[in-house]
Protein backbone atom coordinates (compact mmCIF):
# COMPACT_ATOMS: atom_id res chain seq x y z
CA UNK A 1 0.00 0.00 0.00
CA UNK A 2 2.72 2.45 1.17
CA UNK A 3 4.62 1.41 -2.21
CA UNK A 4 1.73 2.80 -4.56
CA UNK A 5 1.13 5.59 -2.42
CA UNK A 6 5.14 6.96 -3.00
CA UNK A 7 4.92 5.85 -6.85
CA UNK A 8 1.24 7.85 -6.94
CA UNK A 9 2.75 10.94 -5.31
CA UNK A 10 5.72 10.72 -7.50
CA UNK A 11 3.88 10.48 -10.62
CA UNK A 12 2.03 13.11 -9.68
CA UNK A 13 5.63 15.14 -8.83
CA UNK A 14 6.92 14.63 -12.32
CA UNK A 15 3.76 15.61 -13.82
CA UNK A 16 3.21 18.79 -11.76
CA UNK A 17 7.06 19.71 -12.67
CA UNK A 18 7.12 18.75 -16.20
CA UNK A 19 4.24 20.59 -16.97
CA UNK A 20 5.24 23.88 -15.00
CA UNK A 21 8.43 23.50 -16.84
CA UNK A 22 7.08 23.22 -19.99
CA UNK A 23 4.77 26.14 -19.16
CA UNK A 24 7.78 28.19 -18.08
CA UNK A 25 9.76 27.33 -20.78
CA UNK A 26 7.63 29.89 -22.51
CA UNK A 27 9.13 32.54 -20.68
CA UNK A 28 12.83 30.87 -21.14
CA UNK A 29 12.52 30.50 -24.60
CA UNK A 30 11.67 34.44 -25.22
CA UNK A 31 13.80 35.68 -22.42
CA UNK A 32 16.50 33.72 -23.80
CA UNK A 33 16.28 34.47 -27.72
CA UNK A 34 15.93 38.58 -26.82
CA UNK A 35 19.59 37.74 -25.24
CA UNK A 36 20.85 36.12 -27.92
CA UNK A 37 19.27 39.01 -30.29
CA UNK A 38 20.37 41.55 -28.09
CA UNK A 39 16.57 42.83 -26.67
CA UNK A 40 15.05 41.93 -23.19
CA UNK A 41 11.91 39.80 -23.90
CA UNK A 42 9.10 39.94 -21.49
CA UNK A 43 10.27 42.06 -18.46
CA UNK A 44 7.29 43.60 -17.41
CA UNK A 45 4.55 41.62 -16.02
CA UNK A 46 6.28 40.90 -12.59
CA UNK A 47 9.34 40.49 -10.99
CA UNK A 48 11.61 40.14 -14.42
CA UNK A 49 8.31 39.42 -16.32
CA UNK A 50 7.97 36.51 -14.53
CA UNK A 51 3.98 36.46 -14.39
CA UNK A 52 4.19 36.91 -18.26
CA UNK A 53 3.89 32.91 -18.32
CA UNK A 54 0.26 33.49 -15.80
CA UNK A 55 -0.81 36.04 -18.21
CA UNK A 56 -0.59 34.18 -20.91
CA UNK A 57 -1.66 31.19 -19.91
CA UNK A 58 -4.80 33.41 -18.59
CA UNK A 59 -5.36 34.91 -22.33
CA UNK A 60 -4.87 31.66 -23.49
CA UNK A 61 -7.78 29.71 -21.02
CA UNK A 62 -9.98 33.24 -22.36
CA UNK A 63 -10.40 32.90 -25.93
CA UNK A 64 -13.13 31.84 -27.99
CA UNK A 65 -12.26 27.89 -28.55
CA UNK A 66 -13.44 27.71 -32.03
CA UNK A 67 -14.08 24.27 -34.00
CA UNK A 68 -14.44 24.91 -37.78
CA UNK A 69 -18.13 23.95 -39.25
CA UNK A 70 -16.23 22.26 -41.94
CA UNK A 71 -13.39 19.86 -39.12
CA UNK A 72 -14.20 16.35 -38.73
CA UNK A 73 -14.67 17.47 -35.25
CA UNK A 74 -13.85 14.33 -33.13
CA UNK A 75 -10.24 14.00 -34.72
CA UNK A 76 -10.07 17.87 -34.51
CA UNK A 77 -10.56 17.29 -30.85
CA UNK A 78 -8.69 14.58 -29.54
CA UNK A 79 -5.22 15.57 -32.05
CA UNK A 80 -4.03 17.67 -29.77
CA UNK A 81 -4.24 15.61 -26.69
CA UNK A 82 -2.46 12.90 -28.20
CA UNK A 83 0.87 15.03 -28.63
CA UNK A 84 0.42 15.84 -24.88
CA UNK A 85 -0.59 12.46 -23.73
CA UNK A 86 2.93 10.37 -26.24
CA UNK A 87 5.16 12.71 -24.70
CA UNK A 88 3.94 12.76 -21.34
CA UNK A 89 3.87 8.58 -21.02
CA UNK A 90 7.35 8.90 -22.00
CA UNK A 91 8.75 10.88 -19.18
CA UNK A 92 7.45 7.55 -17.41
CA UNK A 93 10.75 5.50 -18.17
CA UNK A 94 13.30 8.68 -17.59
CA UNK A 95 15.09 8.07 -14.55
CA UNK A 96 15.41 11.58 -12.91
CA UNK A 97 17.16 10.41 -10.04
CA UNK A 98 18.28 6.72 -8.83
CA UNK A 99 15.08 6.47 -6.89
CA UNK A 100 12.74 9.13 -8.96
CA UNK A 101 11.33 7.02 -12.05
CA UNK A 102 8.03 5.87 -12.31
CA UNK A 103 8.57 3.05 -14.22
CA UNK A 104 11.97 1.49 -15.00
CA UNK A 105 10.96 -1.13 -17.61
CA UNK A 106 13.88 -2.89 -19.33
CA UNK A 107 12.97 -1.41 -22.96
CA UNK A 108 12.41 1.75 -22.04
CA UNK A 109 14.41 2.82 -24.90
CA UNK A 110 11.84 1.20 -27.28
CA UNK A 111 8.88 2.56 -25.70
CA UNK A 112 10.48 5.96 -25.78
CA UNK A 113 10.67 5.41 -29.78
CA UNK A 114 6.94 3.98 -30.05
CA UNK A 115 5.48 6.85 -27.84
CA UNK A 116 7.44 9.28 -29.95
CA UNK A 117 6.05 7.94 -32.92
CA UNK A 118 2.72 7.85 -31.74
CA UNK A 119 3.03 11.52 -31.40
CA UNK A 120 3.68 12.15 -35.26
CA UNK A 121 -0.72 11.00 -35.20
CA UNK A 122 -0.95 14.13 -33.70
CA UNK A 123 0.30 16.18 -36.36
CA UNK A 124 -1.35 14.05 -38.85
CA UNK A 125 -4.85 13.92 -37.73
CA UNK A 126 -4.61 17.56 -36.78
CA UNK A 127 -3.43 18.33 -40.29
CA UNK A 128 -5.97 16.04 -41.94
CA UNK A 129 -8.96 16.99 -39.53
CA UNK A 130 -8.97 20.39 -40.05
CA UNK A 131 -9.76 20.21 -43.68
CA UNK A 132 -7.70 23.27 -44.67
CA UNK A 133 -5.40 22.81 -47.54
CA UNK A 134 -2.20 24.36 -45.34
CA UNK A 135 -2.95 22.09 -42.64
CA UNK A 136 -2.76 19.27 -44.55
CA UNK A 137 0.70 20.14 -46.51
CA UNK A 138 2.25 20.64 -42.83
CA UNK A 139 0.35 17.38 -41.59
CA UNK A 140 2.14 15.71 -44.72
CA UNK A 141 5.49 17.36 -44.37
CA UNK A 142 5.34 16.41 -40.66
CA UNK A 143 4.80 13.35 -41.31
CA UNK A 144 7.40 12.44 -43.73
CA UNK A 145 10.14 14.57 -41.69
CA UNK A 146 8.96 12.27 -38.41
CA UNK A 147 9.59 8.63 -40.40
CA UNK A 148 12.49 10.17 -41.57
CA UNK A 149 13.65 11.25 -38.61
CA UNK A 150 12.44 8.37 -36.52
CA UNK A 151 14.58 5.91 -38.40
CA UNK A 152 17.84 7.51 -37.72
CA UNK A 153 16.90 8.31 -34.27
CA UNK A 154 15.95 4.99 -33.37
CA UNK A 155 19.51 3.70 -35.12
CA UNK A 156 21.60 6.13 -33.41
CA UNK A 157 20.29 4.88 -30.32
CA UNK A 158 21.50 1.30 -30.67
CA UNK A 159 24.84 2.41 -30.52
CA UNK A 160 24.33 2.49 -27.00
CA UNK A 161 22.78 -0.21 -26.69
CA UNK A 162 25.06 -2.03 -28.08
CA UNK A 163 28.21 -0.53 -25.09
CA UNK A 164 25.63 -0.39 -21.93
CA UNK A 165 24.08 -4.11 -23.32
CA UNK A 166 20.70 -2.72 -22.05
CA UNK A 167 17.32 -1.40 -23.07
CA UNK A 168 16.34 -0.24 -19.83
CA UNK A 169 17.34 4.12 -19.12
CA UNK A 170 17.79 3.55 -15.52
CA UNK A 171 20.31 0.64 -16.75
CA UNK A 172 22.02 2.56 -19.41
CA UNK A 173 22.25 5.66 -16.84
CA UNK A 174 24.29 3.46 -14.14
CA UNK A 175 26.52 2.25 -17.37
CA UNK A 176 27.76 5.64 -17.63
CA UNK A 177 29.98 5.49 -14.25
CA UNK A 178 33.05 5.19 -15.39
CA UNK A 179 32.58 7.21 -18.99
CA UNK A 180 29.98 9.10 -20.27
CA UNK A 181 28.53 8.03 -23.51
CA UNK A 182 29.08 11.13 -25.34
CA UNK A 183 32.53 10.15 -25.79
CA UNK A 184 32.43 6.42 -27.36
CA UNK A 185 29.22 7.43 -29.34
CA UNK A 186 29.77 11.13 -30.18
CA UNK A 187 28.20 10.37 -33.55
CA UNK A 188 25.84 9.21 -32.52
CA UNK A 189 25.30 12.03 -29.70
CA UNK A 190 24.91 14.36 -32.85
CA UNK A 191 22.83 12.29 -34.62
CA UNK A 192 20.33 11.98 -32.18
CA UNK A 193 20.10 15.66 -31.14
CA UNK A 194 19.59 16.71 -34.58
CA UNK A 195 16.97 13.61 -34.91
CA UNK A 196 15.66 15.19 -31.65
CA UNK A 197 15.10 18.37 -33.38
CA UNK A 198 13.38 17.35 -35.77
CA UNK A 199 11.37 15.11 -33.79
CA UNK A 200 10.17 17.90 -31.65
CA UNK A 201 9.93 19.97 -35.19
CA UNK A 202 11.76 23.12 -33.48
CA UNK A 203 13.47 25.59 -35.41
CA UNK A 204 15.48 24.72 -38.01
CA UNK A 205 13.31 21.82 -38.35
CA UNK A 206 9.91 23.52 -38.15
CA UNK A 207 8.48 22.62 -41.20
CA UNK A 208 5.53 21.52 -40.23
CA UNK A 209 4.28 24.67 -39.19
CA UNK A 210 6.72 27.38 -41.49
CA UNK A 211 4.95 30.04 -40.58
CA UNK A 212 6.61 31.92 -43.60
CA UNK A 213 5.20 29.25 -46.10
CA UNK A 214 2.10 27.70 -44.27
CA UNK A 215 0.74 30.14 -41.97
CA UNK A 216 0.83 27.90 -39.28
CA UNK A 217 0.91 24.37 -40.42
CA UNK A 218 -1.10 21.36 -39.06
CA UNK A 219 -2.36 23.67 -36.09
CA UNK A 220 -3.33 26.75 -38.68
CA UNK A 221 -7.34 26.25 -37.29
CA UNK A 222 -6.57 25.97 -34.04
CA UNK A 223 -7.08 28.21 -31.20
CA UNK A 224 -7.67 28.62 -27.54
CA UNK A 225 -6.72 26.11 -25.44
CA UNK A 226 -6.78 23.69 -28.13
CA UNK A 227 -3.90 25.63 -29.49
CA UNK A 228 -2.18 25.71 -26.52
CA UNK A 229 -1.81 21.75 -26.12
CA UNK A 230 0.02 21.94 -29.54
CA UNK A 231 2.32 24.39 -27.82
CA UNK A 232 3.06 23.10 -24.44
CA UNK A 233 3.13 19.79 -25.99
CA UNK A 234 5.93 21.12 -28.30
CA UNK A 235 7.33 22.41 -24.84
CA UNK A 236 7.35 18.82 -23.58
CA UNK A 237 9.01 17.43 -26.25
CA UNK A 238 11.99 20.13 -25.82
CA UNK A 239 12.01 18.80 -22.29
CA UNK A 240 11.67 15.09 -23.03
CA UNK A 241 14.48 15.22 -25.97
CA UNK A 242 16.65 17.48 -23.49
CA UNK A 243 16.24 14.80 -20.90
CA UNK A 244 16.62 11.95 -22.98
CA UNK A 245 19.98 13.32 -24.20
CA UNK A 246 20.95 13.59 -21.04
CA UNK A 247 19.85 9.92 -19.85
CA UNK A 248 21.96 9.02 -22.88
CA UNK A 249 24.71 10.68 -23.30
CA UNK A 250 25.49 12.53 -20.78
CA UNK A 251 24.87 10.36 -17.85
CA UNK A 252 21.63 11.02 -16.45
CA UNK A 253 21.79 11.49 -12.58
CA UNK A 254 25.39 11.57 -12.81
CA UNK A 255 27.35 13.65 -10.68
CA UNK A 256 29.40 15.17 -8.19
CA UNK A 257 28.82 14.40 -4.31
CA UNK A 258 27.97 18.54 -3.66
CA UNK A 259 24.52 18.31 -4.92
CA UNK A 260 21.55 15.65 -4.90
CA UNK A 261 21.10 13.27 -8.23
CA UNK A 262 17.77 15.28 -9.37
CA UNK A 263 19.43 17.94 -8.88
CA UNK A 264 22.47 17.53 -11.31
CA UNK A 265 19.23 16.16 -14.09
CA UNK A 266 18.00 19.56 -13.83
CA UNK A 267 20.75 21.02 -14.56
CA UNK A 268 22.18 18.83 -17.72
CA UNK A 269 18.58 19.35 -18.92
CA UNK A 270 18.54 22.54 -18.96
CA UNK A 271 21.66 22.89 -20.79
CA UNK A 272 20.24 21.53 -23.52
CA UNK A 273 16.85 22.93 -23.60
CA UNK A 274 18.95 26.38 -23.66
CA UNK A 275 20.82 25.01 -26.48
CA UNK A 276 17.60 24.00 -28.61
CA UNK A 277 16.59 27.44 -27.80
CA UNK A 278 20.04 29.33 -29.19
CA UNK A 279 19.80 26.91 -32.25
CA UNK A 280 16.09 28.42 -32.97
CA UNK A 281 17.88 31.91 -32.36
CA UNK A 282 20.65 31.00 -35.18
CA UNK A 283 19.96 28.63 -37.79
CA UNK A 284 17.44 29.64 -40.84
CA UNK A 285 14.72 27.15 -41.98
CA UNK A 286 15.93 25.01 -44.62
CA UNK A 287 13.77 23.87 -48.08
CA UNK A 288 11.99 20.62 -47.56
CA UNK A 289 13.84 18.53 -49.78
CA UNK A 290 16.90 19.81 -48.59
CA UNK A 291 15.27 18.56 -44.93
CA UNK A 292 14.84 15.16 -46.55
CA UNK A 293 18.13 14.75 -48.64
CA UNK A 294 19.95 15.79 -45.46
CA UNK A 295 18.51 13.46 -43.51
CA UNK A 296 18.39 10.12 -46.03
CA UNK A 297 21.92 11.02 -47.95
CA UNK A 298 24.30 12.24 -44.99
CA UNK A 299 22.72 11.27 -41.70
CA UNK A 300 21.43 7.98 -42.30
CA UNK A 301 24.98 6.73 -44.06
CA UNK A 302 26.53 8.04 -41.09
CA UNK A 303 24.90 6.38 -38.62
CA UNK A 304 24.78 3.18 -40.29
CA UNK A 305 29.00 3.83 -40.19
CA UNK A 306 28.97 4.79 -36.60
CA UNK A 307 26.86 1.71 -35.98
CA UNK A 308 29.05 -0.55 -37.81
CA UNK A 309 32.02 0.86 -36.01
CA UNK A 310 30.75 0.46 -32.48
CA UNK A 311 29.63 -3.55 -33.36
CA UNK A 312 33.36 -4.02 -34.58
CA UNK A 313 34.71 -2.26 -31.30
CA UNK A 314 32.49 -4.31 -28.94
CA UNK A 315 33.02 -7.41 -30.76
CA UNK A 316 36.88 -7.41 -30.50
CA UNK A 317 36.94 -5.85 -27.09
CA UNK B 1 27.65 22.18 -41.60
CA UNK B 2 30.75 23.89 -40.26
CA UNK B 3 28.73 27.63 -41.18
CA UNK B 4 25.90 26.25 -39.43
CA UNK B 5 27.95 25.75 -36.11
CA UNK B 6 29.91 29.15 -36.48
CA UNK B 7 26.71 30.92 -36.84
CA UNK B 8 25.30 28.94 -33.54
CA UNK B 9 28.18 30.47 -32.16
CA UNK B 10 28.05 33.81 -33.32
CA UNK B 11 24.49 33.61 -31.77
CA UNK B 12 25.85 32.78 -28.77
CA UNK B 13 28.51 35.69 -28.34
CA UNK B 14 25.44 37.74 -28.49
CA UNK B 15 24.91 37.01 -24.89
CA UNK B 16 27.43 38.80 -23.65
CA UNK B 17 26.85 42.27 -26.12
CA UNK B 18 24.78 44.96 -24.65
CA UNK B 19 21.06 45.11 -25.47
CA UNK B 20 20.01 47.63 -27.66
CA UNK B 21 15.88 48.02 -26.32
CA UNK B 22 15.24 51.48 -25.16
CA UNK B 23 13.43 50.93 -21.90
CA UNK B 24 11.74 53.17 -22.55
CA UNK B 25 9.20 54.92 -20.03
CA UNK B 26 12.33 54.97 -17.76
CA UNK B 27 14.57 55.89 -20.03
CA UNK B 28 13.82 58.47 -22.70
CA UNK B 29 15.43 58.61 -26.13
CA UNK B 30 16.84 61.98 -27.04
CA UNK B 31 14.44 64.01 -29.13
CA UNK B 32 15.97 66.44 -31.51
CA UNK B 33 14.88 70.37 -31.21
CA UNK B 34 13.30 69.60 -34.57
CA UNK B 35 11.77 66.95 -34.18
CA UNK B 36 7.73 66.58 -34.82
CA UNK B 37 5.37 66.14 -32.24
CA UNK B 38 2.65 67.77 -30.61
CA UNK B 39 1.70 71.08 -32.06
CA UNK B 40 1.21 74.11 -30.37
CA UNK B 41 0.30 77.36 -30.86
CA UNK B 42 3.23 79.99 -29.92
CA UNK B 43 2.66 83.95 -28.94
CA UNK B 44 4.81 87.22 -29.90
CA UNK B 45 7.16 88.41 -27.47
CA UNK B 46 4.52 91.00 -25.97
CA UNK B 47 2.21 87.69 -24.87
CA UNK B 48 -0.41 88.66 -28.18
CA UNK B 49 -1.38 85.53 -30.17
CA UNK B 50 0.88 85.06 -33.51
CA UNK B 51 -1.90 83.60 -35.29
CA UNK B 52 -3.48 85.50 -37.54
CA UNK B 53 -5.85 82.83 -38.40
CA UNK B 54 -5.22 82.36 -42.35
CA UNK B 55 -6.03 79.24 -42.88
CA UNK B 56 -2.84 78.46 -44.48
CA UNK B 57 -2.39 75.60 -41.89
CA UNK B 58 -5.63 74.29 -42.54
CA UNK B 59 -5.36 74.20 -46.36
CA UNK B 60 -1.76 72.57 -45.94
CA UNK B 61 -2.80 70.04 -43.74
CA UNK B 62 -3.02 66.89 -45.84
CA UNK B 63 -5.65 64.86 -43.24
CA UNK B 64 -7.91 67.79 -42.46
CA UNK B 65 -7.24 67.55 -39.10
CA UNK B 66 -6.71 71.53 -38.32
CA UNK B 67 -10.19 73.74 -38.39
CA UNK B 68 -10.28 77.14 -36.81
CA UNK B 69 -12.56 80.29 -37.47
CA UNK B 70 -10.93 83.90 -38.10
CA UNK B 71 -12.26 86.94 -36.41
CA UNK B 72 -11.08 90.35 -35.29
CA UNK B 73 -10.54 91.94 -32.79
CA UNK B 74 -11.25 96.40 -31.70
CA UNK B 75 -7.68 96.65 -33.02
CA UNK B 76 -8.59 94.93 -36.32
CA UNK B 77 -5.79 92.12 -35.16
CA UNK B 78 -6.83 89.04 -36.82
CA UNK B 79 -7.26 86.13 -34.65
CA UNK B 80 -8.99 82.95 -34.41
CA UNK B 81 -11.89 82.63 -32.50
CA UNK B 82 -11.57 78.97 -32.29
CA UNK B 83 -8.86 76.99 -33.07
CA UNK B 84 -9.30 73.30 -33.14
CA UNK B 85 -6.54 69.69 -33.90
CA UNK B 86 -8.20 66.46 -33.64
CA UNK B 87 -4.70 64.94 -32.65
CA UNK B 88 -6.63 61.35 -33.72
CA UNK B 89 -5.95 62.29 -37.53
CA UNK B 90 -2.55 64.42 -36.83
CA UNK B 91 -0.33 62.65 -38.96
CA UNK B 92 2.64 64.99 -38.19
CA UNK B 93 4.28 66.17 -41.14
CA UNK B 94 4.95 69.82 -40.07
CA UNK B 95 3.32 70.79 -43.59
CA UNK B 96 1.08 73.36 -40.94
CA UNK B 97 4.16 74.86 -39.48
CA UNK B 98 5.73 75.16 -42.60
CA UNK B 99 2.95 76.70 -44.63
CA UNK B 100 2.73 79.32 -41.13
CA UNK B 101 3.36 82.47 -42.30
CA UNK B 102 4.02 83.74 -38.58
CA UNK B 103 5.92 80.92 -36.71
CA UNK B 104 2.48 81.05 -34.89
CA UNK B 105 1.64 77.35 -35.03
CA UNK B 106 5.15 74.56 -34.25
CA UNK B 107 5.77 71.17 -33.64
CA UNK B 108 7.22 70.44 -30.38
CA UNK B 109 9.67 67.09 -29.48
CA UNK B 110 6.63 65.71 -27.25
CA UNK B 111 4.98 62.87 -28.04
CA UNK B 112 3.11 61.40 -25.00
CA UNK B 113 -0.26 62.52 -25.70
CA UNK B 114 -1.76 58.82 -25.74
CA UNK B 115 -5.77 58.98 -24.07
CA UNK B 116 -8.27 56.27 -23.18
CA UNK B 117 -11.11 58.51 -25.09
CA UNK B 118 -10.69 59.44 -28.32
CA UNK B 119 -12.83 62.26 -28.24
CA UNK B 120 -9.61 63.89 -26.01
CA UNK B 121 -7.15 64.10 -28.80
CA UNK B 122 -9.10 66.89 -29.61
CA UNK B 123 -7.00 69.71 -28.72
CA UNK B 124 -8.95 73.51 -28.71
CA UNK B 125 -6.93 76.61 -28.74
CA UNK B 126 -6.93 77.08 -24.91
CA UNK B 127 -4.96 73.68 -24.78
CA UNK B 128 -2.29 74.22 -27.95
CA UNK B 129 -1.75 78.26 -26.86
CA UNK B 130 1.25 78.51 -24.56
CA UNK B 131 2.76 81.14 -23.05
CA UNK B 132 6.01 81.56 -24.56
CA UNK B 133 7.62 81.90 -28.03
CA UNK B 134 8.29 78.29 -29.08
CA UNK B 135 11.47 78.05 -31.44
CA UNK B 136 11.64 81.23 -32.61
CA UNK B 137 12.62 84.30 -30.77
CA UNK B 138 11.85 87.86 -30.84
CA UNK B 139 9.16 87.71 -33.88
CA UNK B 140 6.67 89.49 -33.79
CA UNK B 141 4.81 89.89 -36.84
CA UNK B 142 2.55 92.70 -36.63
CA UNK B 143 6.13 94.93 -35.58
CA UNK B 144 6.94 94.19 -38.99
CA UNK B 145 4.29 93.67 -41.31
CA UNK B 146 2.87 97.17 -43.09
CA UNK B 147 -0.33 96.28 -41.74
CA UNK B 148 -2.51 99.16 -39.78
CA UNK B 149 -3.89 98.44 -36.59
CA UNK B 150 -5.12 99.88 -33.75
CA UNK B 151 -1.89 101.38 -31.99
CA UNK B 152 0.41 101.25 -35.12
CA UNK B 153 -0.39 103.30 -38.25
CA UNK B 154 0.74 102.77 -41.76
CA UNK B 155 4.80 103.04 -42.02
CA UNK B 156 5.40 102.80 -38.28
CA UNK B 157 6.59 98.97 -38.22
CA UNK B 158 10.27 98.15 -37.74
CA UNK B 159 12.54 98.60 -41.35
CA UNK B 160 9.26 100.70 -42.62
CA UNK B 161 9.37 103.64 -44.29
CA UNK B 162 6.54 106.12 -44.40
CA UNK B 163 4.02 105.66 -46.67
CA UNK B 164 4.13 108.18 -50.06
CA UNK B 165 1.32 110.34 -51.17
CA UNK B 166 1.04 109.08 -54.80
CA UNK B 167 -1.26 111.94 -55.39
CA UNK B 168 1.18 114.96 -54.41
CA UNK B 169 3.85 116.13 -56.22
CA UNK B 170 6.14 117.52 -53.31
CA UNK B 171 9.23 114.81 -53.19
Amino acid sequence: MADIIIKVIIILGILIVMLTIAAGLIYVERRLLALWQDRYGPNRVGPFGLLQVLADTIKILMKEDWVPSFADKPVYIIAPTIVMISVLMTFAVIPFAPSIFVSDMNVGLLFFLAMSSLGAYSVVLAGWSSNNKYSLLGALRGSAQMITYEVFMGLSLMGIVMLNGTLSLGGIVEAQTGIWNVIPQFVGFVVFLIAGVAETHRLPFDIPEAESELVAGFHSEYSGMKFGMFFVGEYLGITLISALIVTFYFGGWLGFDFLPPYIWFILKMFVFIGFFILLRASLPRPRYDQLMEYGWKFLLPLVLLNLLVTGAIVLAS
Amino acid sequence: MLSNIRSIWEAFKHAFSPRDTVQYPEEKPYLPPRWRGRIILSRDPDGGERCVACYLCAVACPVDCISLQATEDENNRRYPEFFRINFSRCIFCGYCEDACPTYAIQLIPDFEMSEYNRQNLVYEKEDLLIQGEGKYHGYNFYKVAGLKIGGKDKGEAENEEKPINLKSLIP
